[in-house]
């Protein structure tokens, strides 16, 4: 496919915009867009990754055809620093780490695009990593519960059971 | 010109031993991005907020005191000419980023310059390790080390679920960017680079020109990295750069032999030419320098060349782009002056040694 902007060079970037509900599909080259200061993932171009993310985050919105939920789901605010849920769209980056909390609902179709996955299971800082390894476990063993059930392996069910009791019993008391 | 020590000179100390594969990877590289609680990210920091980021992170790594990984050195990114910034840029040591959309933006670099932390970048806290070399596993264990001295005493904004807390969401959960930015001329003569690229697109990597994310990949270096942060361990994301970095080094190994088998004299003769023309040009562009500089690293490596040395190389890949160049020869440089000073460069380098 030849770009659509040049007619030259072969299209790389294929990407579609929603725009009050109105999709367009764009086939571009990478100079045409970085003219255009168009996005292109992982370049420079004044809006780069950015734009490409708020590219993703609006379609979870305006694709649904601009809801009354997705506006109020625009709306959303930060309490820490203010920043909308719009705005984050917007600019793909957040405005501090308390809009993980406030953005949360947004966040998981998001993460699944990007990375393929929404949680975390790598290094944990030390200090406040007890805990956290702690309900690692915990999560672990609830799952071995419930394959215990479902295979009515009772009295491994109970012993697992005990172990998330215990190890709750723990954290309670840190 | 500059006084700046870290200016100065174009090769980081850490540039000069060679590491392993050094004939195809030029480096090695790992960044971590971390956060501290409860300040917003610089992208809406003001002033003042930014200042109190650098003066809660800055003392925590001593200056001029000897950390383990050498002695640290506070630039503040105000206090620096612009010339001083543009060649730390070129030498990877600061991101275009800090110097274009930072406030309070500061770089804490040790002696060897083979550590980085950079303040108030997107993120409050960017730790960046370069080894020469394929070492990423090297790089990421000093990271992660430099990491756990700031861990210590200061509180990191994490979440459970989302692990380490970045501004941008493609960095989120570890923080960990690592790459090799490697040298892969075979591949891109046997037009085998293309199928390469999208084959390590697919498996979670991303591959890039070296100079500033959106350029080209100027005398045929790539630089590879992870693109995936969330839901893999740090350990997980090494390694599979290491086996796909392996994998490319090979691929580029056979390319280099069956070049020489099935075409020894043409290659020959473009390695030969090059370096002629490195030795003997009065005017050369950068692009047209990367390019030849590439056939000569070639050259070496085929054994058709027996100098210079791959240092020597390297440090003409850093002198020969434009803030280097303006560093040496005088700030006001128009483009055609450039084009000169490069060429007297390469001759007064390349030319006394055969
Ligand atoms: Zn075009
Ligand atoms: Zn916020």
């Amino acid at each position: 496919m030849v770009c659509q902007e040049c007619g030259v060079r072969p299209a790389t970037l294929h990407f579609t915009k929603i725009v009050n509900g109105e999709k367009t599909e764009f086939h571009i080259c990478e100079s045409c867009a970085r003219e255009k200061g168009e996005l292109i993932p992982g370049t420079s171009g004044g809006f780069s990754i950015h734009s490409l993310l708020s590219g993703l985050l609006d379609l979870e919105g305006a694709g649904k055809g601009k809801t009354a939920a997705a506006s109020t789901a625009q709306g959303v605010r930060c309490e820490e620093c203010g920043m909308t849920y719009g705005q984050f769209s917007k600019l793909g980056r957040f405005g501090c780490s308390s809009c993980y909390k406030y953005f949360d609902k947004g966040l998981d179709p998001l993460f699944k695009r990007v990375h393929g996955s929404t949680a975390h299971v790598g290094k944990v800082p030390k200090r406040a990593g007890a805990k956290i390894q702690f309900r690692r476990q915990i999560d672990e063993l609830k799952g071995q519960l419930q394959q215990a059930i479902e295979q009515e392996e009772f009295e491994k069910a109970a012993e697992f059971r005990d172990q998330i009791r215990k190890l709750e019993k723990e954290i309670a008391q840190e | 010109m500059s006084n700046l020590r870290f200016t100065e000179q174009a090769l980081s100390e850490w540039m000069r031993s060679g590491g392993s594969h050094s004939e195809i990877v030029i480096s090695s590289r790992v960044r971590i991005a971390r956060n501290i609680q409860h300040h917003p990210f610089p992208l809406l920091a003001t002033q003042n907020q930014a200042e109190e980021v650098m003066n809660v992170l800055a003392p925590v790594i001593d200056q001029g005191k000897e950390t383990g990984f050498g002695t640290f050195h506070l630039l503040k990114l105000d206090d620096l000419e612009e010339l001083d910034k543009k060649v730390l840029v070129e030498k990877h040591l600061i991101s275009p980023n800090l110097v274009n959309d930072s406030r309070g933006g500061a770089v804490l670099l040790n002696e060897d310059e083979s550590v980085s932390i950079m303040i108030n970048e997107e993120d409050h806290l960017r730790i960046q390790c370069l080894f020469p070399g394929f070492q990423v596993r090297e790089a990421w264990e000093r990271a992660t080390a430099i990491d756990d001295i700031f861990e210590a005493s200061i509180d990191y904004a994490f979440d459970d679920r989302r692990g380490y807390l970045t501004s941008c969401p493609t960095n989120v959960g570890t923080g960990l960017r690592a790459s090799v930015m490697v040298h892969l001329p075979a591949l891109v003569m046997t037009q085998q680079i293309n199928r390469i690229l999208s084959a390590v697109n697919q498996v979670g990597l991303t591959v890039r020109g070296i100079y500033g994310e959106g350029s080209e990949a100027a005398g045929n270096i790539f630089q590879i990295s992870n693109q995936i942060t969330l839901g893999q361990t740090e350990a997980e994301i090494i390694d599979n750069l290491h086996s796909v970095a392996i994998q490319i080094i090979e691929h580029e190994r056979n390319a280099r032999q069956r070049l020489l088998t099935d075409s020894a004299l043409r290659i020959t003769d473009r390695i030969m030419r090059s370096y002629g023309i490195l030795s003997y040009a009065a005017v050369m562009d950068l692009k047209e320098a990367s390019q030849r500089l590439s056939d000569v690293r070639l050259g070496l490596d085929l054994g058709i060349l027996k100098a210079p040395s791959i240092s020597v190389l390297n440090e003409l890949n850093v002198k020969t782009q434009p803030g280097f160049l303006q560093n040496l020869f005088g700030e006001k440089l128009s483009s055609t002056e450039c084009d000169m000073y490069r060429a007297k460069l390469l001759r007064e380098t390349l030319g006394t040694t055969h």
